[in-house]
């Protein structure tokens, strides 16, 4: 009896039904981490293989969108800000948007995208979402460098007038917030989509119209005081309102709205991880 | 007493069938609503029955396992045999934790390295050592492990030559041996492998199989082995474990579970009578069967012994030698093999004529096979015709370890003859 318990107490793996919502499992994430940096390399090779302009092609997609929006945004329909360089103002919406668009987009189909591995290996799931996470963040890196670019090009040839803040110093904390806000909102479709498919046409459009609801091509100043809450209350808003101001020194950056953020960010972030970690079990069954 | 490596208590799990997405909202809430709500039990899992994809069931949920039990010791290699959709697949899926259990609980102890498939999340852009990297991460290795281990898998594979070249260059075979390589130098106690043994060349299966072999008998470690080979069960593994209708039918060693398994597959199958409505003005069918040579029809048909068709045909006609009988051979993919027939070798008698042809031993290669029968009056007219009459499965006899495991392509193996002129 006695030798029965003792066996009983040193099973490394009890593999169950169901088990608590909030046993993460993060150990094991913790475990698997050579994996995740694999992963993110290979992402990144896998990128730019066969291609003849190799990394290049991270700077093109910002430039190009930077030029289009200029003319169409800024010269057409007059929504840019007059006291900085359209360019300027737009790159940095678009650099802060395209890294919280892309972990969103590509997290919330996670589990469909590795269907065929995860059905066939057990790693923490976890692994996958945060490593798109990371491997975007390689993606950012190279286009904030375009952005510091033009920054430079405008500040030195241009002699415009756009001066870095103290804000500067947040920079870290709004991209993790970017980064995490992203992955908690998708971990939370991609978990949904493995049973209802339905949310996977609504991601694709709805990332781009969400664009629209955040001051990425027109500054907050610009909408009426009546409309202003709707904007206000993404979350999105706010990033991109103290990205613009830490760089550029424009835009409308308080501290209520920073921590309404990072409050949305926490709560969307617990949620998508408990929600993913008990589709994670099964999903394999349904997706 | 030796230790326990892993223990299966009451484990089941169900599925369901046809097109998921349609009603499972409302299921979904009938379940939350009895389940959480209520405090009852799930209520589909009341109505599930016995996979048995022959029969249509009333209900479309199905248990894949139900309530299995058993106990693994440490260092046993231990073979999972039963038919397509006995619940082999599934049952190394919840060993492999891919998919969790309905009910019940695995309690395993030490580190499980599971092979459901060689070379899962291998990137076709990537270099074949890139993709070690990567393959044994995803398989659990840490980044240290895999470059201590480096030289010794890319010996293994033997693909040297082209391990810096992105493995969509690959031919199929390099892939695979690349990929089984990775797999075969993961440090687990306990390894879990299905039907891995299905790819590659004569030569790399033979290393395969000895890898495993060493694997099991050298380091001690567990494996469970899932296979339709039922020559490599019975050499690599000392038990065996027989699985049908997701329940275990047969726990014991290798050998016995093998010949279990095959019995309970060929009974029925390999002796077929028929009925009046086989009762024709001219002749009667009385049954037709098979059988090794010097053995009853209910064991299984091998590959390397002689095997005796026998069919019972009565000629009603007062001129029975206007008739004989021709069958057509089928192999599995309904692909014509060849036909025979006892015109010219035999005469028909009138009354109950028992008829045995005779097929060499070494003749048919393992897999199963249909025959069409033909009666035929006056060498010209069929008078009499089914296709699929007749179905029969040959399985491949005992092989010695080190010898070839897979299949010989094509269906027969002929024994010719063979001379040798030594200069």
């Amino acid at each position: 009896m006695n030798q029965h318990q003792l066996q009983e107490e040193k099973w490394d793996l009890i593999i169950e039904p169901q088990s608590s919502i909030f046993n993460l499992n993060l150990k094991a994430v913790w475990r698997y981490r050579d994996l995740l940096l694999l992963l993110v390399k290979r992402d990144f090779v896998a990128f730019y293989k066969q291609t003849v302009l190799g990394p290049l092609w991270f700077f093109i997609q910002p430039f190009f969108t930077t030029l289009v929006f200029t003319f169409i945004f800024g010269n057409l329909a007059g929504l840019a800000p007059n006291d900085i360089p359209a360019p300027l103002f737009y790159i940095a919406g678009i650099t802060a948007w395209n890294y919280f668009a892309d972990c969103l987009t590509k997290t919330s189909s996670v589990f469909r995208d590795n269907a065929s591995i995860f059905g066939k290996v057990y790693f923490p799931r976890l692994i996958m979402p945060l490593s798109i996470v990371t491997s975007n963040l390689v993606r950012f890196a190279v286009q904030m460098s375009l952005m510091l670019i033009m920054m430079g090009y405008y500040y030195f040839f241009q002699g415009s007038n756009f001066h870095i803040t103290w804000a500067i110093l947040l920079f870290p904390v709004l991209t993790l917030l970017m980064a995490l806000l992203g992955l908690g909102l998708g971990l939370i479709i991609t978990a949904m989509t493995t049973k209802y498919r339905d949310l996977a046409f609504l991601i694709t459009f709805g990332v781009q119209l969400l664009m629209y609801g955040t001051t990425v091509i027109y500054p907050l100043s610009k909408i009426p005081e009546k409309y202003r809450y709707i904007i206000e209350l993404n979350p999105m808003t706010n990033i991109i309102e103290g990205f613009r101001y830490a760089f550029l020194g424009i835009g409308e950056f308080t501290l209520h709205g920073f921590l309404y953020t990072v409050t949305v960010t926490a709560i969307f972030l617990v949620l998508g991880v408990v929600i993913f970690n008990k589709t994670e079990k099964s999903f394999v069954d349904t997706v | 007493m030796s230790k326990i490596a892993i223990i299966v208590e009451n484990l089941s799990k169900i599925y369901r069938l046809g097109e998921i997405g349609t009603g499972t909202i409302s299921h979904d809430l009938q379940r939350w609503w009895t389940m959480k709500v209520r405090g009852n039990e799930d209520p589909f899992l009341k109505i599930g029955e016995a996979n048995d994809r022959a029969n249509k069931g009333t209900s479309n949920i199905v248990y894949s396992l139900k309530d299995i039990n058993f106990e693994i010791e440490q260092g046993d290699a231990v073979g999972i045999i039963g038919r397509n959709g006995a619940g082999k697949s599934t049952l190394l899926k919840l060993l492999s934790r891919v998919t969790s259990p309905t009910t019940g609980k695995i309690k395993v102890k030490g580190r499980v390295a599971s092979l459901l498939e060689v070379g899962t999340g291998f990137h076709p852009e990537l270099t074949g050592r890139e993709n070690i990297y990567l393959n044994g991460a995803i398989l659990g290795m840490r980044k240290k492990e895999i470059s201590r281990k480096l030289d010794e898998i890319i010996d293994f594979s033997g693909v040297e030559r082209y391990v810096d070249t992105p493995v969509k260059r690959y031919s199929s075979g390099m892939y695979v041996r690349l990929a089984f390589a990775v797999a075969a130098h993961l440090e687990s106690e306990i390894l879990i492998v299905d039907e891995v043994l299905a790819v590659g060349d004569a030569e790399f299966q033979k290393k395969c199989l000895g890898k495993m072999g060493e694997v099991s008998k050298g380091e001690g470690r567990t494996i469970l082995f899932v296979s339709h080979n039922m020559a490599a069960v019975k050499t690599l593994c000392q038990k065996g474990i027989v699985l049908e209708h997701g329940g275990t039918k047969f726990i014991g060693n290798s050998t016995e579970a093998v010949s279990y398994y095959l019995k309970g597959d060929s009974e029925t199958q390999n002796k077929k009578t028929f009925g009046a409505a086989y009762n024709k003005d001219e002749f009667a069918l009385n049954c037709i069967s098979l059988n090794n040579a010097h053995q009853t029809n209910d064991d299984p048909l091998t590959e390397n012994s002689e095997i005796e068709l026998l069919t019972e045909i009565t000629i009603k006609d007062n001129e029975p030698e206007r008739y004989h009988i021709t069958y057509h051979l089928y192999n599995e993919m309904g692909e014509p093999m060849f036909s025979f027939s006892n015109y010219g070798l035999q005469v028909l008698k009138q009354g109950l004529n028992k008829l045995t042809c005779i097929f060499p031993a070494s003749f048919f290669q393992s897999g199963s096979y249909y025959l069409s029968l033909y009666v035929v009056q006056d060498k010209r007219k069929a008078i009499f015709t089914e296709k699929d009459i007749m179905s029969f499965t040959i399985v491949d006899g005992g092989r010695g370890l080190g010898e070839y495991m897979g299949r010989e392509p094509g269906n027969i193996r002929p024994m010719f003859k063979w001379k040798i002129d030594n200069i």
